[in-house]
């Protein structure tokens, strides 16, 4: 009769992106490395004995050693900690800039793409951001709202504030595009008629029929947000217009090592290497995750 | 074609103006004071007339307005005198001045473009020439190593930041190995061979470190696109006619899959303009980004807000003028 053993057990979608990802050698690695590097930044202070703050001046300027495997600074503060605090700020701003910037995207795409009427406008909103100079504003908006933020939230959550959401204002229009477009042709299909048809209001239909099939490319664009989001903040950090002086972050770190580069060229490159790992593995994973959510090349 | 050529341009000036007015607005409300550099001994009447001297007295839609005559008519005239070195073309009276230099906001522009311009254009040159080679023989041959080493690179060279690249640089070339300068030096001039050999090494750095990035990222539309076209139904007609692999690849595939590079090429050239500000910071380049820095440093309102508003006109032309070449190139696309 039917041959059992060639019936396969119904699977879940997402089993099937996954995969279709394992076989991107790119990805796996990538995945491995920005694991590995966020397990670095935001396990790593709970184990290692120094803070990043603590200075010992006695000690400053030393070589790689047991006590301090990248040695010290010119204030005798570990940079091994420094580089594990510096990688939570930037990896935080990255991902928090990502989620904001996604979602503004994502919530713009959706209405103008859905809602004729709102298309014309937002969309000449886009075009015009677009046209906008964008590290000149993100440079002028930090020059701007620093004190105010510092004062209303300290210094630290300040800076944190107005960078994402300085980022987050500057990166949406793209992923407000690509969702507009997909969903202008989603909004034709046979389903979302039958869906209307049979009553269901446009927030429903939104969330239920619309926005899971525009996920996969607000996935891709989502992870390289991330990376472009640390680059941003480490530009921003690079040209002294980011967090404070004292306060570790990658760029921040690559800007004061600048100043000792023909003494102690490991200050400057460490933190550049890893900026520039964990924006080669998201690119990776972003090119994986890519292959692994087209359903066209999925199962080939 | 022409209604809407002119459609865009029309278009074009209300939003210009709005972004205008709104980097306005933004540097209006910046707490930073062009005053701030003063000494402070500087009695308050005096500091207030110093204040009503640089224009600083009235409302701001009247400083506002003022600005955009003097920007929208007296500058581009005087652009004009110096271009064609007749005198009587300029305006006379009130330009737009720079709070730090007292010297009108155009004639600094002038001076600063030229750097940017050789060692920012030239990247672009480079990279454009570089990338679209790299591009058509990876995507020829894909999968093969050459292709897989190309994309490694370009993925490469579109991940690194330049402000790592650049003092990776340094680093190992003119701190270690000493062949280049670490600092650009713009006061030398060149008119012998000897300066000719200077000039080009202390271009070498900055330049390589724009063309990586450039060429990275053209690179892959470039190979992206011609991928799209390999697969066509008409380059296998093109080979069933008996045509060679060399003019099936370079002329039949090559046109049809330049058109959507070509239009990124001609997005990416505002980019030469504004986005090398962290190169020319890190190699002390002193073109137009690094003006635009010490600017904002110095709350040099006229010139962040002059620079500011020129790199806008130039994105929004370029976008313009790669719709527009992608409609000449693609008869397909049709936008009346």
């Amino acid at each position: 009769m039917t041959d059992v053993g060639t019936i396969r057990p119904p699977r879940n979608q997402w089993w099937d992106v996954w995969d279709q990802f394992k076989t991107h050698r790119g990805a796996v690695i990538g995945s491995i490395v920005f694991l590995l590097i966020c397990a670095f930044c935001f396990i790593g202070p709970f184990l290692w004995e120094y803070s990043a703050t603590y200075i010992d001046i006695r000690s400053r300027n030393q070589g790689p050693s047991w006590a301090h495997p990248f040695g010290t600074d010119q204030l005798g503060r570990d940079i091994f900690a420094r580089m594990m605090k510096g990688g939570q700020v930037s990896l935080a701003v990255g991902i928090a800039a990502m989620v904001l910037s996604v979602f503004l995207g994502a919530l713009i795409g959706v209405l103008a793409g859905y809602f004729r009427r709102l298309d014309g406008p937002l969309m000449r909103l886009t075009d015009l951001f677009l046209a906008l100079p964008l590290l000149p504003l993100l440079l002028v908006m930090s020059m701007l709202f620093r004190q105010k933020l510092s004062a209303m939230f300290g210094v630290e959550t300040g800076m944190f504030l107005m960078i994402v959401t300085a980022i987050a204002i500057t990166s949406w229009m793209r992923t407000a595009r690509v969702v507009r477009g997909d969903v202008l042709a989603l909004k034709e299909r046979e389903y979302v008629l039958a869906a209307r048809s049979i009553g269901t209001p446009n927030r429903r239909l939104i969330t239920r029929h619309i926005l899971p099939n525009v996920l996969s490319p607000v996935m891709v664009s989502a992870t390289l947000m991330i990376a472009t989001a640390i680059i941003t903040e480490s530009a921003l950090s690079f040209l002294g217009m980011g967090f404070p002086p004292d306060f570790p972050t990658w760029g921040r770190l690559v800007s004061d090592g600048i100043d000792y580069l023909q003494q102690y060229p490991s200050r400057a490159m460490l933190p550049g290497v890893f900026i520039s790992l964990v924006v080669l593995s998201v690119n990776y994973i972003g090119d994986g995750l890519r292959d692994a959510l087209d359903p066209r090349i999925r199962g080939r | 074609m022409f209604n809407y050529t002119l459609r865009r341009l029309l278009l074009a000036i209300p939003t210009l103006l709005f972004i205008a007015l709104t980097i306005f607005l933004l540097l209006e409300l910046s707490p930073g004071d062009p005053m701030s550099d003063m000494p402070l001994t500087i009695p308050p009447e005096v500091r207030e007339q110093m204040r009503i001297a640089l224009g600083l007295g009235e409302a701001w839609y009247i400083r506002f307005f003022k600005w955009l005559y003097l920007f929208s008519v007296v500058e581009p005239s005087h652009v004009l005198a110096n271009l064609t070195g007749i005198q009587s073309l300029a305006i006379e009276g009130q330009r737009i001045i720079s709070f730090q230099s007292r010297s009108p906001v155009a004639d600094i522009i002038a001076q600063r473009l030229p750097q940017t311009l050789w060692v920012v254009g030239l990247s672009y040159i480079f990279g454009i020439l570089l990338a679209l080679p790299i591009g058509i023989y990876s995507a020829y041959k894909q999968y093969s190593w050459f292709d897989q080493a190309g994309t490694f690179i370009s993925m490469v060279g579109f991940s690194l930041p330049t402000f790592f690249t650049g003092p990776l640089l340094i680093l190992i070339f003119s701190i270690w190995l000493g062949w280049f300068p670490i600092i650009y030096d713009t006061t030398l001039v060149v008119d012998s061979w000897y300066d000719f050999a200077l000039q080009l090494r202390q271009m070498a750095m900055p330049v390589f470190v724009l063309t990586l990035y450039n060429a990275a990222q053209i690179t892959r539309f470039m190979r992206a696109s011609m991928l799209d076209n390999m697969m066509q139904d008409y380059v296998r007609t093109a080979r069933a006619k008996g045509m060679t692999e060399r003019v099936t690849i370079l002329v039949h595939v090559l046109r049809n899959s330049m058109i959507p590079v070509v239009t990124v090429i001609a997005l990416g050239i505002p980019t030469v303009f504004t986005g090398a500000i962290i190169t020319e910071q890190v190699f002390r380049v002193n073109g137009l980004g690094q003006l635009l820095i010490i600017a904002i440093y110095a709350s040099d309102f006229p010139m962040v807000l002059t620079l500011s508003v020129v790199f806008a006109i130039l994105i929004v032309l370029f976008n313009l003028i790669a719709d527009i070449l992608y409609a000449v190139l693609d008869p397909r696309i049709r936008y009346d």
